[in-house]
């Protein structure tokens, strides 16, 4: 859609008004994990050192460390321990169920999202890590943090890119997995197909986790034309419990199957908890 | 008004609503309540899902009964239901309204007003012919004229109560002489007293047709002053309720207040009247401001007594010759006939000229007292407006420079004169008549009173202009001269029996009362002398109400109708004449009316019981009942019982304030405290930082805190705390403006915050504003300018040495409040004199609390760093905490290193000694 210049501005201002607070408020998640030091532990390229060796055949004058060889009789060479840099990719559920907040006390599921995934990336970034959104180009640096704080603010296709899924990434997908959940499992194949590493959390707002409604109330889904009215919506708490439990188990059983974690978390939690959670999947420990 | 049986309706139209209860039964039994829209994305889950227990779509049928009931009651309750409603009159002949008109008829004056408004309209409706009399003591010109009813309601609208008491002084048989033919009903609208031609009327009336008395509802009460040597006044009423009496006068900025509450004694019950005493017992400068005295509560004008200058007690000085103290010479004494005639009225004093200058007294009295030391004084206290008078004698009359003495009226010859004595010729004399206008003016002059002696005054011009009384042969007795806003005064007698028999007389008495009365009346109406006739001329007056009324329009009063009291054209109010003023109050003994051969209305009869708050009443505690119910229907009876528990039990009674015991200990003992965020993982890690830092300093210092305090800044007390740690979280609310008062008033008593935004400064931003949410918390605290803690700071050395004030985090600035500006090191001194108190505020983003945290078992909860170097930054936290709370306790004490050099010496020199 391609309206008027100015209309496209006030849109893009609109949009970038709360990117620097996405940004502060990611750092200061990502702030509370202190990225561990993150090496191959063996010697290749890379920037730390890793050990000092006899020069044999093959290393070149110019690698030899003579600072360390004029200190003995041999020569000896510097090496660095190999660093790798993985590439981890994320993808946000763009839904408009996410857009939903039960109160005025907590964001909506969206704009945690959104929260986590940038403090994911910068813990990543600053790791030395190549991150970007599922479907869109990896990178590294501080500039790619911008550039991820810009593309989660921008609108993105409703599905999930399966075709974008490529061997040895790490994937975070975010999502209330409450709708139709065919596409995840197909992810999930896919991504098991290509061994695609990752985790899935769910995120709910508290009024989906507990279903604290009474009386006779219509629901009504943010977008859809799907509806439901209910005389007693006290009476369809158990039931509706019951089928957000099985629906976790369901995904949890899915994602087990693809080598995949699975975890869940709710608005009004620290999300500090949940980063951890997730750093420890795709973070170095987890990876390697 | 439709007529049911006993039952009446004012406004029977309402009772059509009636008629749509049935079409209520059918909608509220068709409509179900609709329901709530919610947007909730996890419909999909909800999709198939039936309800368990679906409700009733129908409302049950007790339930529908409960609620047409409540709307029933509603409108049977706007319809005006009177239960047994004043029968209608069916009289015919003309109509007579007798409305009494004085004070006491005030207080209900609007009812009184609507009740013989109605009568004339029911009137007017039957076409009776009607009159209405006031009872104001007003003179009826000539016989009534009865006119068409409603023509008198513009009249009957604009009247008003007067000012005195309810009169009929026209003849009853010559003002109804024109009675049209008819038997004549008469409506008399009583206020209860009894008064002159009531009887007459009644008794005319009677003869003439029924009629109808409607006695006034509430009681009367009414405040008179009673004369005497100590005024009081008297409370009276027709019920035993006594009510406070307010004093009401100037306060110091001239606005007219209650000055004080008057308790009236214990009641005296005689005729219906109950009588209290009610004592004037105040210091005489509140005494002396009043204007008026009021029964609380009461608005008529027999409420109201205007204070004239008999309820003043002023304050009088008595200058006499010491000498004359002793008790033998006392009837010789000057003083003593004077003390005996003004301690009733008057508050005394006696002493030395220059002691009772300094007790501010109104007037003065000198007897016989000549070369004062004090004399300028003296004059410059007549000129503020004191009363100064002095009594001649022997001494006076001996004094040989008598032409000289100042502050004397007149000028006086040597010497004196006395007349009828055994070497003088002929008889003492008496004293001449009054003037009318003079300050004696209506005072009777004993046959027996006689002067011997007097001091004589030099011929002067204006000599007869000063003399105020004077003897028959016209000689002065006393002479006046007024001295800037006072006024001097000579006896030209002595003050005993030595040269006259005055002093032994009650005109003495009466006399000196009269000149003490005009103390202060000098700078009020200094020109009135020329007035000759004895005329009494109001000032101020009162209204039917009680309230000040104009004045435009009132004649002058002859003397003779003063003494009558308030009448006819006379309001209660204060009459100025010359120099006198009095007040006319309209209170005083009130006689009940009594009602022979008349038809007494009961005033609750006449409107018969109205039933409309009954059935409101009813409709509501209906639908309490169909709000339980629906409780019961929609969430089962547990609900409902609570609900009808809390509806029936009454309120548990307000509790004592209990005192938090955390907030006890905090006085007993040092506790460090930090601000509960509601983020439990926070406050976790507060609490236990905070008992770390307090388990390390009982091992290293003498500071012994007890158990951290969680604070609530909305609610708990800050006042007995000196420490709290506040944790910044991003989404933490903003305390109440209540709150910030107190986190003010904190940090000005010596209290300190540290502020930690436990982020290690990671958004790099620096400076104490680093992030928002700080920002937004602290910007209404009164924070003075911050600076990073400069390396010469207190806070550097008040116990360990220390160059970084690591937490969880380190080699981030920490702020506190910057130092003065200029500040230089003194000479020898490694340090500044930095600031002169402590800094109120901490703030740092090191997350101090976890790296001070201890667990349960002493164990550090937190981990810091990696090995060892972690350890010894968790080592340096803990001595960062115990350098700041021993700051926060003792203060700059540490920076208070004026004297190291010198101790320094000292010691070195000791050194040497030893050596």
């Amino acid at each position: 859609m391609i309206g008027k210049p100015s209309d496209l501005r006030t849109r893009a201002d609109a949009a970038s008004a709360h990117l620097p607070a996405l940004m502060l408020a990611s750092e200061r998640l990502a702030a509370m994990i202190a990225p561990g030091a993150h090496g191959l532990r063996r010697a290749g390229p890379g920037e730390d050192f890793w050990q000092y060796r006899p020069a044999g055949v093959g290393d070149g004058a110019r690698s030899i460390d003579w600072r360390r060889s004029a200190r003995s009789d041999t020569e000896f060479v510097r090496d660095r321990e190999a660093q790798s840099a993985q590439t981890a990719q994320i993808w946000l559920s763009p839904s408009p169920d996410m857009d939903f907040s039960g109160g005025p006390d907590r964001p909506t599921k969206a704009e945690r999202g959104r929260v986590l995934a940038l403090a994911l990336g910068m813990l990543l970034l600053r790791g030395g890590e190549k991150v970007g959104l599922l479907g869109q180009a990896a990178g590294t640096g501080r500039l790619q943090a911008d550039r991820l704080a810009e593309a989660l603010c921008r609108p993105a296709p409703a599905d999930f890119p399966l075709t974008e899924l490529r061997p040895d990434r790490h994937v975070l997908i975010l999502s209330d997995f409450l709708s139709d959940p065919g596409w995840i499992a197909q992810a999930l194949q896919r991504a098991a197909g290509l061994g695609v590493r990752g985790i899935a959390v769910q995120i709910l707002d508290p009024d989906e986790e507990n279903f604290p409604f009474e009386g006779a109330v219509e629901f009504r889904a943010p977008a859809a034309a799907t509806r439901h009215d209910s005389r007693d919506a006290q009476g369809l708490r158990d039931a509706y419990l019951a089928r957000l439990a099985a629906r976790r188990d369901w995904l949890r059983e899915r994602c087990a199957q693809a080598g995949w974690q699975f975890d869940h978390h709710v608005t009004s939690d620290d999300p500090a908890q949940i980063l951890g959670r997730i750093w420890a999947v795709l973070g170095p420990k987890g990876v390697h | 008004m439709l007529i049911l049986g006993p039952l009446g309706f004012a406004a029977p139209w309402v009772l059509g609503a009636l008629v749509a209860l049935p079409v209520l039964w059918v909608i509220l039994r068709a409509m179900p309540p609709a329901p709530k829209r919610i947007v909730f994305p996890g419909v999909a889950l909800l999709q198939g899902l039936t309800d368990k227990s679906p409700v009733a779509r129908r409302t049950p049928w007790w339930l529908l009964l409960l609620r047409l009931l409540a709307v029933a009651a509603l409108i049977l309750a706007f319809a005006g239901p009177v239960w047994k409603p004043a029968p209608r009159d069916d009289a015919t002949g003309p109509l007579l309204v007798v409305m009494d008109t004085g004070w006491a008829a005030a207080p209900e004056w609007a009812a009184r007003q609507a009740r013989a408004e109605a009568a004339l309209a029911d009137a007017a409706t039957a076409g009776r012919p009607a009159a209405l009399v006031m009872a104001d003591a007003r003179p009826i010109a000539g016989s009534i004229a009865f006119q068409p009813a409603d023509s008198l309601i513009a009249a009957l609208r604009a009247a008003r109560p007067v000012a005195w008491q309810s009169g009929l002084v026209s003849g009853a048989s010559t003002s109804l002489a024109d009675a049209p033919q008819g038997r004549l009903s008469t409506l008399w609208l009583a206020d209860g007293t009894d008064y002159p031609g009531r009887a007459d009327w009644l008794g005319q009336l009677t003869g003439m047709g029924p009629v109808t008395v409607i006695p006034p509802t509430g009681a009367l009460r009414t405040l008179a002053l009673q004369d005497g040597q100590m005024p009081t006044l008297i409370l009276r009423g027709t019920t035993d309720a006594a009510s406070q009496v307010e004093a009401i006068g100037p306060d110091p900025q001239g606005i007219p207040r209650a000055l004080a509450q008057l308790t009236p004694d214990a009641p005296e019950t005689s005729a219906g009247i109950t009588t209290r005493r009610v004592a004037i017992d105040l210091p005489p400068e509140l005494r002396n401001r009043i204007t008026s005295f009021r029964i609380q509560g009461d608005t008529h004008a027999g409420a109201v007594v205007l204070a004239d200058d008999r309820v003043k007690r002023r304050k009088v000085a008595l200058v006499g010759d010491p000498a004359e103290q002793s008790e033998a010479q006392e009837l010789l004494s000057q003083v003593h006939y004077l003390r005996q005639a003004l301690a009733p009225t008057s508050d005394l004093i006696e002493g030395s000229l220059g002691d009772v200058l300094d007790a501010a007294p109104d007037v003065i009295i000198l007897a016989d007292q000549v070369q004062l030391a004090e004399i300028g004084e003296l004059a410059e206290w007549v000129e503020q407006g004191g009363l100064l008078v002095r009594f001649g004698g022997p001494r006076m009359a001996g004094y040989d420079r008598l032409d000289q003495e100042p502050l004397l009226p007149v000028d006086l010859r040597q010497g004196g004169r006395d007349i009828g004595g055994a070497l003088s010729w002929g008889e003492p004399r008496g004293i001449k008549p009054f003037d009318q206008d003079g300050p004696f003016a209506g005072l009777r002059i004993p046959d027996d009173v006689t002067v011997r002696a007097q001091l004589m005054a030099q011929p002067a011009p204006d000599l007869a202009g000063k003399t105020i009384a004077a003897l028959t042969d016209d000689t002065p007795l006393m002479t006046r001269d007024r001295l800037g806003q006072g006024q001097v005064v000579l006896v030209h007698v002595t003050a005993n029996a030595e040269w006259s028999s005055l002093p032994l007389s009650e005109l003495f008495v009466q006399m000196m009362q009269r000149l003490v009365a005009t103390a202060g009346a000098a700078a009020r109406n200094g020109g009135a002398d020329d007035r000759q006739l004895p005329f009494w001329t109001p000032v101020e007056v009162l209204d039917g109400f009680g309230n000040a009324a104009a004045v435009e329009g009132l004649a002058p009063v002859p003397a003779a109708q003063m003494a009558q009291g308030p009448g006819a054209d006379r309001p209660a109010g204060i009459y100025v004449a010359g120099e006198r003023q009095q007040a006319l109050n309209a209170g005083g003994p009130i006689t009940l009316a009594d009602w022979p051969e008349a038809s007494v209305a009961r005033p609750d009869a006449t409107t018969g019981r109205d039933l409309m708050g009954l059935l409101l009443a009813c409709a509501a505690v209906l639908l309490a009942l169909d709000a339980v119910g629906s409780a019961w229907l929609g969430r089962g009876g547990r609900v409902a019982a609570v609900m009808l528990a809390l509806a029936l039990l009454p309120r548990p009674a307000a509790m004592a304030q209990d005192l938090d015991p955390d907030l006890i200990r905090a006085a007993n003992e040092v506790a460090l405290a930090y601000v509960v965020t509601g983020d439990e993982r926070i406050d976790t890690a507060s609490e236990q930082g905070l008992r770390g830092l307090s388990a390390t300093l009982r091992q290293r210092s003498s500071v012994e805190p007890g158990a951290p305090i969680g604070v609530d800044l909305d609610s708990d007390d800050l006042s007995l705390l000196t420490f709290l740690y506040w944790p910044i979280t991003p989404d933490q609310p903003a305390p109440s403006p209540r709150a910030y008062m107190r986190l003010n008033a904190f940090l000005r008593s010596g209290g300190v915050i540290m502020f930690d935004t436990r982020d290690g400064d990671v958004a790099g931003v620096g400076g104490p504003d680093m992030s928002d949410t700080l920002q937004a918390l602290a910007a209404p605290l009164d924070i003075p300018p911050l600076a990073p803690i400069p390396q010469d700071h207190v806070l550097t050395r008040t116990f360990y040495l220390l160059d970084d004030f690591p937490g969880r985090w380190r080699g981030n600035p920490v702020w506190v409040e910057a130092p003065p500006v200029g500040a230089q090191a003194a000479e020898g001194n490694p340090f500044r004199q930095l600031n002169d108190g402590v800094s109120p505020v901490i703030i740092g983003g090191n997350s101090w609390a976890e790296a001070w945290a201890i667990d349960d078992d002493g164990y550090p909860v937190f981990p810091i760093g990696s090995g060892w170097e972690g350890e010894e930054q968790r080592e340096m936290a803990l001595r960062f905490g115990v350098n700041l709370i021993t700051y926060v306790l003792t203060g700059n004490y540490k920076s208070d290193q004026v004297h190291v050099p010198a101790l320094l010496d000292r010691l070195r020199t000791e050194e040497a000694l030893t050596r």
